[in-house]
């Protein structure tokens, strides 16, 4: 029998304990734990996706309990699909992290950032590898409370207000989830998901059954933070260490997506979330309306980090926006461009990071003529920068093309516009930082010395560039996964 | 903060009293309610009781910080153990009745859940202590 599905989940939390037993003896040694279970999670995920392409969804039932007495644990297409891409992105961090957080953490706080960091993967593996609500919600719960503390951890000026609004809303947030699979389990008795979703059906009428909807959609809205509720997240991700920022913006909204995702299509099932409640119609629009308000917030921001970081809100409204179109061209753009804005936004955040590293600098007018300095570090950041916006042959041109598809296969053709109009949006503030880094004279002359990075950093950058141009001609790739898995979630 | 010898006299004579009945409930776990988060919540606030009717330095001297990390980490990675132990013995992950025993499956799962029980309560003990003893002390910021 095959164990992935637990192996991936517990290989972080094991090393998330190992790391501050064996940093009482040398502090070093915990970088090389977290690289080491962040290469086997990567492993065991790969492991699935092969499983999973080969003989279908796996169902694993933890401690041999019957599901929908015990927790199962299930990988479908989709899941295998997050758990690379969430455990590709983290092993890439943990590298990067050695040198950033050295420097920029005050001395004995290694130990902990590192534990934390492999409770936020493990968090996050678990809560897209299980079938089960509640364990959702208490995973959700341990990214989120390991979340909170990583933002705080620099104890930076900021970060403690920066990690006390994060904390505040996202615990509304899983309130919520918590109240609204309470409200579920009392109308129906059970909490497995597959089980839901057959026994759903008889109580649709009922106020419960809204109720429950809203509790949990409001909920993981505020984890995928979407518009109205993002407020929490440019503060957050903006005073991170660089690393934690990556995970962030990368996988963690994505998770709560995901969450969305499941629980919509999943427990609620396509029929009741398009016809009998407008839930995904509506879901659009809050979508469009992320997309369009992020990019203007983001053309306005001075810091570079603030500006990535509401650039990245934008992109988790892409990603709603496809699955909620709810046709299968869009579902297929909106899931895809999950991996495709991951390998993106996580190569910006590595750059702004490096830049941080390097000459401490925060403001987009402080990053003139950097271009001469790293330029490798500055490529790779115009590589990505390309993605976002959506030039093709990058990976970003490939999602937003089939999200385009999509809204016109479902007859939304102003969605269409909304698209164009934000990437355009996004090329007006990417080309005015690229145009400042390259072209905009030198700030710093004799200053910043010419050299690149260390090794450490410089080749998680390269990697996630190289992804984006690579991902963008080699579009098959992604697809083997994502199709099953758009076929999967609506019922085909 | 003000604390008196009568006081510090009766949490002398309470806390030996309480961290047994913490280890009673630990050990119980697996034949009446209570068990290993229980037990060690009781054990780690006997060590509460102590901070506050003496002083932190007091209760950090008994149980100092890198104690309770190591407590903390054990406890936690002697679960994952056991569970991983299942999988070595061909069952899956959590599925104590497999591990090959003399003994009926029934009474290795009882065993089982026991070790789990002190492992957690190893566990939650250091936590709960850690959790009042990193609050209460003074920070720089």
């Amino acid at each position: 029998m095959d164990h992935s599905p637990i192996l991936v989940v517990i290989t972080p939390f094991v090393g998330a304990y190992l790391s501050p037993l064996l940093g009482l003896w040398r502090e070093r040694l915990c970088h090389l734990v977290a690289v080491a279970a962040a290469l086997l999670s990567l492993f065991f995920s790969f492991r699935l996706a092969g499983s999973v392409l080969t003989s279908g969804t796996i169902r694993y039932w933890v401690g041999g309990w019957e599901p929908p007495w015990g927790i199962e644990l299930v990988v479908d297409p989709l899941s295998a699909f997050m758990c690379l891409t969430i455990s590709l992105v983290s092993l890439l961090a943990v590298i990067y992290s050695k040198n950033f957080i050295e420097k920029e953490l005050p001395g004995g706080k290694i130990t902990s950032y590192y534990t934390l960091i492999l409770l936020l993967i493990g968090g996050m593996l678990g809560v897209v590898v299980t079938g089960d609500l509640f364990n959702l919600f208490v995973m959700t719960e341990i990214f989120s409370i390991a979340a909170y503390a990583l933002v705080a951890i620099s104890g930076k000026r900021g970060s403690f207000i920066g990690s006390y609004r994060y904390l505040i809303l996202a615990s509304i947030g899983t309130s919520l989830i918590l109240l609204g699979t309470g409200y579920l389990y009392i109308i129906t008795g059970t909490l497995n998901m597959a089980d839901l979703s057959v026994r759903l059906p008889a109580f649709y009428d009922s106020w419960v059954v809204f109720g429950a909807l809203a509790f949990l959609l409001i909920g993981f809205g505020i984890k995928t933070a979407l518009f109205p509720l993002h407020t929490w997240l440019p503060g957050a991700y903006s005073i991170a260490p660089a690393p934690v920022t990556v995970i962030f913006s990368a996988v963690v909204s994505k998770v709560g997506g995901y969450s969305l995702i499941r629980v919509l299509f999943t427990i609620f099932g396509l029929e009741f979330i398009t016809d009998l409640v407008p839930v995904a119609p509506a879901l659009t629009w809050v979508a469009a309306a992320t997309i369009l308000v992020a990019s203007m917030f983001a053309i306005s921001q001075r810091s570079l980090m603030r500006m990535l970081a509401y650039s990245s809100v934008a992109h988790i409204g892409y990603v709603v926006l496809g699955v909620a179109l709810a046709v299968e061209m869009g579902m297929t753009g909106g899931i895809l461009h999950i991996f495709n804005h991951a390998l993106a936004t996580g190569c910006l955040f590595f750059c702004a990071g490096a830049v941080i590293y390097k000459t401490g600098i925060r403001h987009i007018d402080d990053l003139r003529g950097l271009g001469g300095k790293i330029p490798l570090t500055m490529a790779a950041f115009t590589l990505a920068a390309a993605s976002k916006v959506g030039i093709p042959p990058t990976a970003g041109f490939v999602s937003k093309f089939y999200l385009s598809l999509g809204a016109l296969e479902a007859g939304e053709w102003i969605f269409v516009i909304v698209i164009l109009l934000a990437s355009l949006m996004t090329a007006v503030f990417y080309l005015r930082v690229i145009n400042l880094i390259f072209f905009g004279g030198d700030k710093h002359e004799g200053k910043v010395q010419r050299d690149e990075l260390p090794l450490s950093m410089l080749v998680p950058i390269i990697i996630l560039a190289l992804g984006c141009a690579v991902f963008g001609i080699f579009v098959g790739i992604p697809l083997r996964l994502v199709e099953p898995a758009v076929m999967v979630l609506s019922g085909m | 903060m003000m604390t008196t010898v009568v006081i510090q006299t009766i949490a002398r004579v309470v806390v030996p009293f309480l961290q047994l009945f913490g280890l009673y409930i630990i050990v119980h776990g697996p034949v009446s309610p209570g068990g290993g988060f229980q037990g060690g919540v009781i054990v780690g606030a006997s060590m509460i009781l102590l901070a506050l009717s003496y002083d932190l330095s007091s209760a950090e001297t008994k149980v100092s910080h890198k104690v309770r990390i190591a407590m903390d980490s054990t406890g936690a990675l002697l679960f994952a153990g056991i569970g991983l132990l299942c999988l070595l013995a061909g069952g899956v992950f959590l599925e104590y009745g497999i591990i090959p025993l003399p003994m009926v499956p029934a009474e290795v799962r009882g065993l089982m859940i026991l070790l789990v029980g002190v492992a957690i309560g190893i566990h939650i003990m250091a936590l709960a202590a850690s959790l009042f003893l990193h609050l209460a002390e003074e920070h720089d910021t």
